[in-house]
């Protein structure tokens, strides 16, 4: 019987693989009371991100909003578009690199030099995600992952640019000549958040706009919005280099509230984190970058300062708990919960 | 000329790592659709297994090569009953971000007890000289390494293709519920493959841990690399992922000795191109998406 069986088709069928999507958190309540609550979460997190740095160490605090900004830019194609990009390091740490350079050697105030760093990454992406948007779901993980990689390596040869093992030393961190914002990481905070406010309000308008319902509807049904007439990959490759825009300013900031990078913010390792941080927060909602970079970041700094040494340990068990008991994050949950309270109709998507 | 044929034969070797890791990630993903991020640490394991065995109990190279893989065949069946099992009706997605969660640990744990530094480990006795062959001197180790990785493949292409065991694999793969409908359990199948795929990542690492210096971090660049492996063959193909395995590490071997600057970037260029010409991959379906 064995002759029926051709040797050359040990291929595996892969197709069906690409139907399914991640969990998107369910949408808020309806109606004015989703207005009412919209305004009081917005006014909760401005007096949050304005008030970090009286609660905490200002640099921290600096952290905290720099790897909020860069969830939400991974949010934006994970829970916005249902792509996962496992190669967003390559954005933020080569935009940190540019920052960097361009502080050091044109010494331009350090907006100029992020947005300098935010327009290279943003270059990068054009190709990268041109290449990358061939591929859907799980192979599109696997490809960005490669290019980020390939930045990685191409970052660690140039050496004579980038300092290679001992990453750029010493970013100034020039504003106006107005001393305090220089020199004071407590000002600097306040002058910097502005950049990430900015980010954070591109992306909720992106999300908000005839675009972004777009980008939902390539989501949730590919095939459709290409039948609709939508050029599918076109949107993708937009989406995928704002993005890679809204990476790059985050890793700018941090970059210049350092006053050093390294190549550690172009490893894999780095890109997982954020992924973590996006998924820990909960994908499709904005808020759930926020609030995981907050609690990631604390916690990452506890753990250093306390000198445990088993960080992965400790990102990875709460990894493995949260894809295995909580796929719509801490946001999703808990507007799951509200969601219920308000709706007494079972949610169709349970 | 005598220099080409070192450099084909280095690659070769490099190639023999990729292609016993990367069949393990296709057969893994054929049956079960997931993607296993951990198998660069399950690959570091297998050294680091072969290394610590050789150190406390004296086990010889030549047992480590037969029992690490067992060993790892048990993680394997452990993880996939105890995780990988809950999040298989759902996106793929999911098990890839589980099994980068437990790479993390598994790199962390590893580090922990064992340090940042490589351990050590002794080529063994018989293959740890010089083979000559027409006036070539090769490494008798590379050559061991070509000749062990294209049996081990060879082995797993027969039993696919020819013994029952491989017939109700594919055709689980093929489709399940049809091959359900024939009267065959194919859950019972999910837990030893997933733990056969883990086994041939061990036996890569055991076969590294001579050649290759011994950390927790080994695994890390290695399983990026057999993502564009499997992007390059097709991530369904078994074909695909033995071919591509030995061709990335050609590409690399020849990019170390004739452009070292690009050595490592040449991969991924390689990857760019099967992406932009073939995205299925150079043995893959097409995707009728």
């Amino acid at each position: 019987m064995t002759q029926h069986v051709k040797s050359t088709s040990a291929t595996f069928d892969t197709g069906e693989l690409d139907r399914r999507g991640p969990e998107v958190a369910g949408p808020l309540p309806a109606g004015p009371a989703r207005s009412r609550l919209s305004w009081f979460m917005l006014a909760v997190g401005l007096i949050a991100a304005l008030a970090l740095p009286w609660i905490i160490y200002p640099p921290v605090a600096m952290d905290i909003a720099a790897w909020a900004l860069f969830a939400i830019s991974v949010d934006l194609l994970l829970g916005y578009t249902g792509l996962l990009s496992f190669g967003h390091a390559a954005f933020w740490g080569s935009s940190s690199y540019v920052t960097g350079l361009i502080a050091i050697h044109w010494g331009l105030p350090f907006p100029l030099a992020i947005l300098g760093g935010m327009l290279f990454a943003m270059a990068i992406a054009v190709p990268i995600g041109y290449l990358s948007v061939r591929r859907t779901g799980i192979y599109f993980a696997m490809v960005t992952l490669a290019f980020a990689q390939m930045v990685y390596f191409v970052a660690n040869q140039l050496s004579d640019l980038t300092g290679g093992e001992n990453g750029l030393q010493a970013i100034p961190r020039s504003f106006f000549g107005i001393d305090s914002v220089e020199n004071d990481s407590f000002t600097f905070y306040y002058a910097a958040i502005a950049l990430i406010l900015l980010g954070t309000w591109a992306a909720w308008r992106i999300v908000h706009s005839p675009f972004g319902r777009v980008l939902v509807a390539i989501r949730d049904n590919p095939a459709r919005a290409r039948a609709l007439g939508y050029d599918v990959d076109r949107y993708k490759i937009i989406v995928f280099v704002l993005s890679a825009g809204l990476a790059g300013l985050a890793g700018g900031v941090f970059a210049i509230s350092h006053g050093f990078t390294s190549l550690q913010e172009l490893e894999w390792t780095t890109s997982g984190k954020v992924v973590l941080i996006t998924v820990l927060g909960g994908i499709g909602t904005l808020w759930g970058g926020p609030l995981g970079a907050a609690i990631v970041v604390t916690l990452e700094d506890k753990l250093t300062s306390s000198g445990f040494e088993g960080t992965g340990i400790i990102l990875g068990s709460i990894f493995v708990v949260i894809v295995l008991l909580f796929r719509h994050g801490i946001w999703g949950t808990v507007a799951d919960l509200l969601h219920r309270r308000t709706d007494p109709r079972p949610n169709p998507g349970e | 000329m005598s220099a080409f044929v070192q450099y084909t034969v280095q690659g070769l070797a490099a190639g023999g790592f990729y292609a016993l890791a990367a069949l393990g990630l296709a057969v893994i993903f054929g049956v079960l659709g997931v993607v296993n991020f951990s198998h660069g640490a399950c690959y570091m394991l297998g050294a680091v297994a072969a290394a610590v065995l050789l150190d406390v109990l004296h086990v010889h190279f030549w047992v480590a090569l037969a029992v690490v893989p067992i060993l790892l065949f048990l993680v394997g069946v452990l993880m996939e009953r105890l995780l990988i099992r809950w999040l298989l009706r759902l996106d793929p997605l999911y098990n890839f971000l589980l099994t980068f969660g437990l790479s993390l640990i598994l790199v962390d744990v590893v580090k922990r007890r064992y340090g940042v530094s490589g351990l050590p480990y002794e080529r063994p006795a018989g293959l740890d000289g010089q083979l000559h062959l027409g006036g070539i001197g090769l490494p008798t180790y590379s050559v061991f390494v070509c000749l062990l990785s294209l049996v081990v493949c060879g082995l797993v292409w027969v039993l696919l293709t020819k013994t029952r065991v491989g017939m109700i694999v594919r055709a689980s793969t093929e489709d399940a519920d049809r091959t359900r409908a024939l009267g065959i359990n194919v859950g019972r199948w999910v837990t030893p493959v997933f733990g056969f795929g883990i086994a041939l990542a061990g036996l890569a690492g055991v076969m590294a841990a001579p050649f290759r210096a011994i950390t927790a971090d080994m695994g890390g660049n290695f399983v990026i690399i057999l993502f564009a492996v499997v992007v390059i063959g097709g991530l369904g193909s078994i074909l695909g992922a033995v071919v591509a395995g030995f061709l990335v590490g050609l590409v690399e071997a020849y990019g170390q000795a004739y452009a070292p600057t690009f050595a490592q970037v040449a991969i991924f260029v390689l990857m760019a191109g099967v992406v932009l010409f073939r995205p299925a991959g150079l043995f893959g379906r097409d995707e009728s998406a």
